[in-house]
């Protein structure tokens, strides 16, 4: 064989290998990945052929992942560089990829976009995927959280109106639990660190110093949120339970167990199909109630953003994918397969979600929303809360025990950021 | 150990032997495969853990290794003074030293049972029992969760026909870690019932008929041939069941989360979670470390008691 022939097949060999490496369709048009979580995944699937139609040369190839399964895999898939082009995110992962340096900042491209602006999406949640100064996401569906109740058992305890204030709140889970015969006026999960923490926020606690380098929970508004939700246990107003104790909460409220639950729009079409036909209309939704009434009323500004990773390779066509989910049209027709609320002041206006009666009570909370704390430590903090909320509720310990050990525990937490703020002072702090 | 001396005479021999240097060679070059696949998935990932557990890599350190830090062993101090850590130690040592002797006790016993002249369906029931080591453990855990359910399921039915009242299996931190001990002694000693049933068929059938010309029934049958036949089997089984207790992992994930108040957290379910779930790679690499000393102790401990027995 002559060196030129081997040099030939050598070449030859490489030019299949890199046609095999590069993620291309078959008929030369980019190929971009996409990854969706849960039911997300499922659903947006469909939407893709209204994209690809509207964008010829554009692929698209969406992968469902499950959500138990999703910030496990995002994490591998960043040590072994295999992230796709762009992705859901659940809006408290940002800061964690933001640290990672793996997100693409949107900023320069937003200026420059036709269809896309901040000042059409709600503030508060787009406060959620803004890091040190720089945008790095864009919200694609709201998660916040509020007051679901029964509305035939409100009627029989001879209650008017939902509640605004912390105190007409207590008076209503207290007549309803006496009028009613309802063994629980209200369901706070001991397995979920939601109603904690949007109480405390509430009452102005900032959760963690600024920065996010210690915590901030032996502060008085974080104590008088933990007394009054301790005190809704005390009262017996509530079961001492978790998610798993209640086997099935949509069962359970029907059959009247408790007469409230704080939850999320996803649960909007669950009750909807799973409440029994004598109480398609017993149920309604409410902002939440504040500590001094409504402008104190805020809920956490949860929900997913969709970002874009610095490592792909057709930037262009991915942010081409965003803007086109983000138009109030898509959100709008995702809204309808898949029940998420849309972050989007013009699709609100839309006649299927303004004469929405259920929603009406989300489109108020959506003024009221706060961030959580952008650290990447975020959801080990939450699992503190979790932990102690139930230890003070099961009487193993007292609010002053607890909301110590908080902040020694979460101060432990974040020993490494202190300690990289420390170290980087002077210097670009990125 | 005369055994071993026999075998170490032979080697002896091959090696001193005319063409020692050729075989050994040989030797070597057969073995050489397959130490080379242990020592780098074996002894290069237990160094690397090692070497991990000294420093506090972590989500930082893996966006910018400028932040990785050697730490020397604050990791270790660390964990003795961190509650969650002392928690999870002493849920594993209540799943080895109370969780693995009982389940040696249950399979041993179905052992016996299934193994019984006199039993019928013998064949039956082996399967039975051993049904549940290979059914799937998470749809083992949820129909396991069923049957706590605090108000529906069919435990708590039981109890309250004895006039029991209801007990929280999962929900109370008093009684999660002794449900999910039952629900893994339920579903692994199948596996060990039929080791000890491959042991028992190998006690010679004259002995038992020598025990009973000298009088020997039941208990004293058991005592005095069974179990010393059994002994090998006994402390295999000990040892394997002990290492499986030590390393529980999968049930408590599944069926509780660790949860409530951590009462069900073992160390390998909070390696998992510092490892993976909150990237700190050098406390997860730490607690390998101990859970690894652990095992160890554990295993040389019941060696030395077994042979004292012997």
């Amino acid at each position: 064989m002559s060196g030129s022939a081997l040099r030939r097949g050598l070449v030859g060999a490489l030019v299949i290998v890199a046609a095999c490496g590069r993620a291309r369709a078959p008929s030369g048009d980019v190929q971009l990945t996409m990854w969706a979580f849960g039911r997300e995944g499922e659903v947006v699937q469909e939407l893709m052929r209204d994209f690809e139609a509207a964008h010829p040369g554009i692929r698209v190839k969406v992968q469902q992942i499950p959500w138990m399964a999703a910030h496990e895999k995002l994490l591998t898939s960043y040590v072994g560089e295999m992230l796709p082009d762009i992705a859901q995110l659940g809006n408290t992962w940002i800061a964690e990829f933001e640290t990672l340096d793996a997100l693409a900042p949107l900023d320069s491209l937003i200026a420059g976009s036709r269809s896309l602006s901040r000042a059409a999406f709600f503030p508060g949640i787009w406060a959620t995927n803004v890091v040190a100064g720089r945008t790095l996401g864009v919200p694609w569906y709201v998660d916040t959280r509020l007051l679901f109740y029964r509305r035939d058992l409100f009627e029989r305890a001879g209650i008017l109106a939902p509640p605004s204030t912390w105190d007409e709140w207590l008076v209503a889970m207290r007549r309803v639990k006496q009028l009613t015969g309802t063994p629980y006026g209200i369901f706070l999960p001991l397995s979920e660190w939601n109603p904690l923490v949007i109480f405390a926020m509430q009452a102005g606690s900032p959760l963690l110093t600024p920065g996010g380098l210690r915590g901030a929970f032996t502060d008085a508004p974080f104590r008088d949120a933990f007394a009054f939700y301790a005190r809704i246990f005390d009262e017996g107003l509530a079961p001492r339970a978790g998610q798993q104790q209640l086997a099935n909460v949509h069962q359970e409220f029907a059959r009247g167990t408790f007469a409230m639950y704080i939850t999320g729009p996803w649960q909007l079409g669950e009750f909807a199909t799973r409440m029994p036909p004598a109480l398609r209309g017993a149920w309604a939704t409410a902002p939440m109630p504040g500590p001094r009434g409504d402008s104190s009323g805020i809920s956490m500004a949860g929900g997913s953003s969709l970002v874009m990773f610095r490592g792909s390779r057709h930037p262009a066509e991915a942010w081409a994918l965003i803007e086109w989910l983000s138009q109030p049209s898509t959100q709008l027709e995702f809204y309808r397969i898949s029940g998420n609320l849309p972050p989007t002041y013009a699709a609100w206006q839309d006649p299927l979600l303004a004469n929405n009666a259920h929603a009406a009570a989300f489109r108020t909370q959506l003024d009221r929303l706060r961030p959580l704390p952008a650290v990447p430590e975020w959801e080990q903090v939450a699992t503190k809360v979790i932990e102690y909320q139930e230890r003070v509720v099961r009487g193993v310990l007292t609010i002053d025990q607890a909301v110590v050990a908080m902040n020694r525990d979460v101060d432990r937490l974040l020993e490494k950021r202190r300690w990289i703020a420390e170290r980087g002072q002077g210097a670009d702090p990125r | 150990m005369k055994q071993q001396g026999a075998a170490a005479h032979h080697v002896e021999g091959v090696t001193k032997g005319r063409d020692g240097g050729g075989r050994q060679r040989a030797a070597w070059g057969f073995l050489a495969p397959a130490l080379a696949l242990i020592g780098v998935f074996f002894f290069v990932p237990v160094v690397a853990a090692l070497l991990l557990s000294f420093t506090d890599f972590d989500l930082y350190a893996l966006a910018d290794r400028g932040v990785l830090r050697v730490i020397g062993l604050a990791n270790y101090h660390q964990l003795l003074t961190n509650p969650d850590f002392l928690g999870a130690l002493r849920n594993t040592l209540f799943y080895g030293l109370i969780g693995g002797p009982l389940s040696v006790a249950v399979s041993l016993g179905a052992a016996l049972l299934v193994n019984a002249r006199l039993a019928p369906f013998r064949g039956f029931f082996r399967t039975v029992y051993f049904a549940p080591y290979v059914t799937t453990l998470v749809a083992a855990a949820v129909i396991w969760r069923f049957m706590l359910h605090t108000r529906y399921g069919l435990v708590n039915h039981g109890l309250g026909a004895l006039g029991i009242g209801p007990v929280d299996w999962l929900g109370d931190a008093r009684w999660a870690l002794p449900a999910i001990v039952l629900m893994s002694i339920w579903k692994s000693f199948g596996y060990n019932m039929v080791i000890f049933v491959a042991g028992l068929q190998t006690i010679p059938e004259e002995l038992y008929e020598a025990a009973s010309l000298d009088g020997a029934k039941g208990w004293t049958r058991f005592r005095h041939v069974t179990l010393p036949m059994l002994g090998p089997t006994l402390g295999f089984v000990s040892v394997i069941t002990l290492i499986n207790y030590f390393q529980l992992f999968a049930e408590p994930y599944v069926m509780t989360q660790g949860g409530p108040l951590r009462s069900t957290t073992s160390l390998v379910l909070l390696m998992y979670e510092e490892g993976f779930r909150w990237w700190r790679m050098g406390v997860a690499a730490a607690v390998a470390v101990v859970l690894f000393a652990l095992v160890l102790a554990g295993t040389l401990l019941q060696r030395r008691l077994m042979r004292e027995d012997a």
